[in-house]
């Protein structure tokens, strides 16, 4: 513990902090599009369209081919490995569609979760094995940033201290990995919405959870400043009988992060988990507006969120592209704003943004 | 790990943050007063004074008997036992003489270092012995908030694992157990400035060392509102051949507390190690200009850094006690100064200045 061998030189330390910066850039969070294959089945379901490689293609195609608007308020897009590969209607690269609008390219990296035997039902993510030799081949192809999800849950033996040491610990060598690869590793400790839980357990197990994250991050020498991160709002859990208002949820979730992240840390996207459109953006909102301090940026990392509206709108057909387009550029842009607390609601919201997106005991 | 059973009722936080918030308060810091007696023969004997009980009354007065000048710069200031109990020449209780201009009663807790063993000669610091009793006594006896300093050193073998694992541990515990008493707990942590390091390994280890200790009191569920931190600055070690200037070391102290100390921390109270006064204001001054973000107050808690003048100027003589007194109000306002980041230097200090620079990156 005494000498330092740096991970990083400064020109390396200096283009992750630069990219971090730009993918939550005032006003700026991310679209999370990195649903896996099996996901964007349950997407596709929901509209009645069948999940080919083509379909898939054809609605990611809607959403990055938006109007280069969207770059005000999406600063990053995160990838699923087949959808880095296609390309949009023009022939162009999704990649490179995304990048020429000053949009950051990122990349999910995991491979899903894996058991933890012994315990109740818990898990760990794996994915490490190659990870060196795969980040380095995705900056090749255009990415700057990666994305990783840890799952934890909130029962009454849960989270137990082996599921919150090796989440935290696998965080740490997944984002040690791609600082080595100039990814910028935004790390992901989700913790379910799933129970009846209230808000202080909630609050209570999040920061317990965040702080064996700072420190495994610390013990595996990762430069703060070029990492992002993306945990969940403090909320209470979904069959808690108990209601909280977009400021309570709030005031728990900076209290926390204010308790356990550390100021280097230039962004914190929160995930969306089951929350409705209009839900995660009215607390992404009230969050910015709490009177602590807040050193980092606060903003968004939404897939759902982000895209309930415009998978309704599309339906499966090619004469609706427009209105889908429209419907996630309105998203983006409520987000953009409530980024910044400046998001004042309509009196009236539409029925996708307000119908609960969540699915018990989600997985990707 | 699943439930909570807290540790505090909401009364109790809010009585320890507000004690935290009016101690580093804008523009104030604390006066380290708290000198163990074989302390105060360093301090006394340089000067020609005995030691003697009276002549560490005596001393302590003419510090504690400032005009309101201080009134606007000193939030806190951290008793010795023996002091505590002191008085002044009419008989006010020093602890109510300080209670009552409004600036916050500390008391040192620990009981000083013992050997770890096993180790290239390092410590932890003992005092848990009984110390939610020694505590509820010193509440009563008017204090709000305690001291207890660790020791870290570094060389080619230390500070080992061992070393920053148990202090972050001991000081968790009296964290844990001053709160329970109604006292805001200082937690020191300090790496000596012994050495030949250079800025970057002082920063690196000093990175290590706080990311132990805030784990540590995250698991002993200790209120960080309701906590301040006494770090050493991130400084190079006293024989280190390299200079840096006040804004490298600026750059480097901020960095790594940035990296470390939780925004919710109230406030982060410097050890002037062995700086000079001049040295320790400027520094103090240039943290506070660092232009990178800091959410929590950058302030000072120092004891040879405001004193040695004092000192200097009283030499035991009664004559000279209103010159000493003069020479403590001097340093409190310099610091205050420093902690607004409105010092302004006499120039004794011979720093390079800016053309040592290093952006903030390479750090």
């Amino acid at each position: 513990m005494t000498h330092q061998f740096p991970a990083l030189s400064p020109e390396k330390k200096k283009e992750l902090a630069d990219i971090a910066q730009k993918i939550v850039a005032t006003g700026k969070g991310i679209l999370a599009a990195d649903e896996s294959t099996g996901t964007m089945g349950k997407r596709l379901e929901k509209i009645s369209v069948e999940n080919t490689e083509e379909n898939r293609r054809f609605y990611r195609d809607i959403l990055f081919s938006s109007d280069s608007s969207i770059a005000n308020s999406i600063g990053g897009v995160i990838f699923f490995h087949e959808t880095l590969y296609q390309k949009s209607d023009s022939g162009k690269l999704f990649p490179q569609l995304i990048k020429e609008k000053g949009i950051v390219v990122g990349i999910k990296v995991d491979k899903g979760t894996a058991a933890l035997g012994g315990t109740d039902g818990e898990t760990t993510t794996q994915g490490l094995d190659g990870l060196s030799e795969r980040c380095a081949q995705y900056k090749k192809d255009g990415c700057d940033f990666a994305k990783w999800r840890c799952v934890l849950k909130i029962s009454d033996s849960c989270p137990s201290a082996l599921a919150i040491a090796e989440n935290a610990n696998v965080l740490a060598r997944y984002a040690s990995i791609c600082q080595q690869n100039g990814l910028v590793p935004i790390v992901e400790p989700e913790i379910l919405p799933d129970g009846d839980h209230d808000l202080q357990r909630c609050q209570y197990a999040t920061e317990k959870v965040l702080a064996a994250v700072y420190k495994a991050l610390s013990d595996h020498h990762v430069y703060l400043e070029g990492t992002l991160l993306k945990p969940n709002m403090v909320t209470a859990g979904h069959s808690c009988t108990k209601k909280y208002t977009p400021e309570d949820v709030a005031l728990a979730t900076v209290t926390t992060l204010g308790r356990t992240v550390p100021a280097a840390v230039p962004g914190i996207c929160f995930l969306s988990g089951g929350q409705s459109e209009e839900e995660a953006s009215l607390n992404l909102n009230a969050i910015n507006l709490v009177p602590l301090h807040r050193p980092w940026k606060l903003t968004f990392s939404y897939g759902r969120a982000l895209q309930a509206s415009a998978l309704a709108a599309w339906q499966g057909k090619a004469a609706n592209k427009a209105a889908a387009q429209q419907a996630f550029s309105n998203r983006a842009k409520i987000n953009g704003l409530a980024s910044k607390g400046e998001y004042k609601p309509a009196a009236t919201a539409d029925k996708a943004s307000m119908q609960s997106l969540h699915t018990a005991k989600y997985v990707y | 790990m699943t439930h909570q059973y807290p540790a505090l009722t909401a009364e109790q936080k809010k009585e320890l943050q507000d004690i935290a918030q009016r101690i580093v308060a804008p523009g104030k810091g604390i006066l380290a007063a708290d000198e163990s007696t074989g302390s105060m023969a360093k301090r006394l004997n340089p000067i020609g004074v005995e030691n003697t009980e009276e002549n560490r009354r005596r001393y302590r007065q003419l510090l504690f008997t400032a005009d309101q000048r201080i009134d606007s710069c000193i939030g806190g200031v951290i008793f010795f036992h023996e002091t505590l109990y002191q008085k002044t020449d009419d008989g006010t209780p020093f602890a109510k003489l300080i209670k009552d201009r409004g600036i916050v009663v500390g008391i040192k807790v620990d009981k000083g270092v013992v050997p770890l063993a096993g180790t290239n000669g390092e410590t932890t610091t003992q005092g848990l012995d009984g110390l939610s009793e020694r505590c509820a006594q010193y509440k009563k006896d008017g204090a709000d908030f305690a001291k207890w300093r660790c020791v870290l050193k570094i060389s080619e073998t230390t500070p080992s694992s061992l070393a920053i694992m148990e202090n972050a541990n001991v000081l968790a515990r009296y964290a844990s157990i001053c709160q329970q008493n109604g006292i805001v707990p200082i937690v020191e942590p300090e790496i000596l400035p012994d050495g030949d390091h250079d800025l970057k390994r002082c920063q690196y280890v000093t990175e290590k060392v706080l990311a132990a200790v805030y784990k540590a009191l995250s698991d002993h569920h200790v209120y960080l509102e309701g906590t301040l931190l006494k770090p050493n600055m991130v400084t190079p070690g006293h024989s280190c051949p390299t200079k840096f200037s006040s804004e490298e070391i600026a750059m480097a102290t901020v960095t790594a507390l940035r990296r470390t100390v939780p925004p919710a921390v109230t406030g982060v109270t410097f050890l002037s190690g062995g700086q000079s006064e001049e040295e320790a204001s400027m520094n103090l001054n240039s943290i506070n200009t660092c232009p990178l973000l800091k959410p929590w107050a950058l302030t000072f808690s120092y004891g040879r850094a405001l004193q040695a003048s004092a000192l200097n100027a009283w030499r035991g003589e009664l004559n000279n006690e209103k010159a000493a007194t003069e020479e403590f109000i001097k340093r409190a306002q310099a610091n205050g100064q420093a902690a607004l980041g409105k010092f302004e230097s006499s120039g004794t200090c011979g720093a390079a200045g800016k053309s040592l620079y290093v952006a903030n990156h390479a750090y």
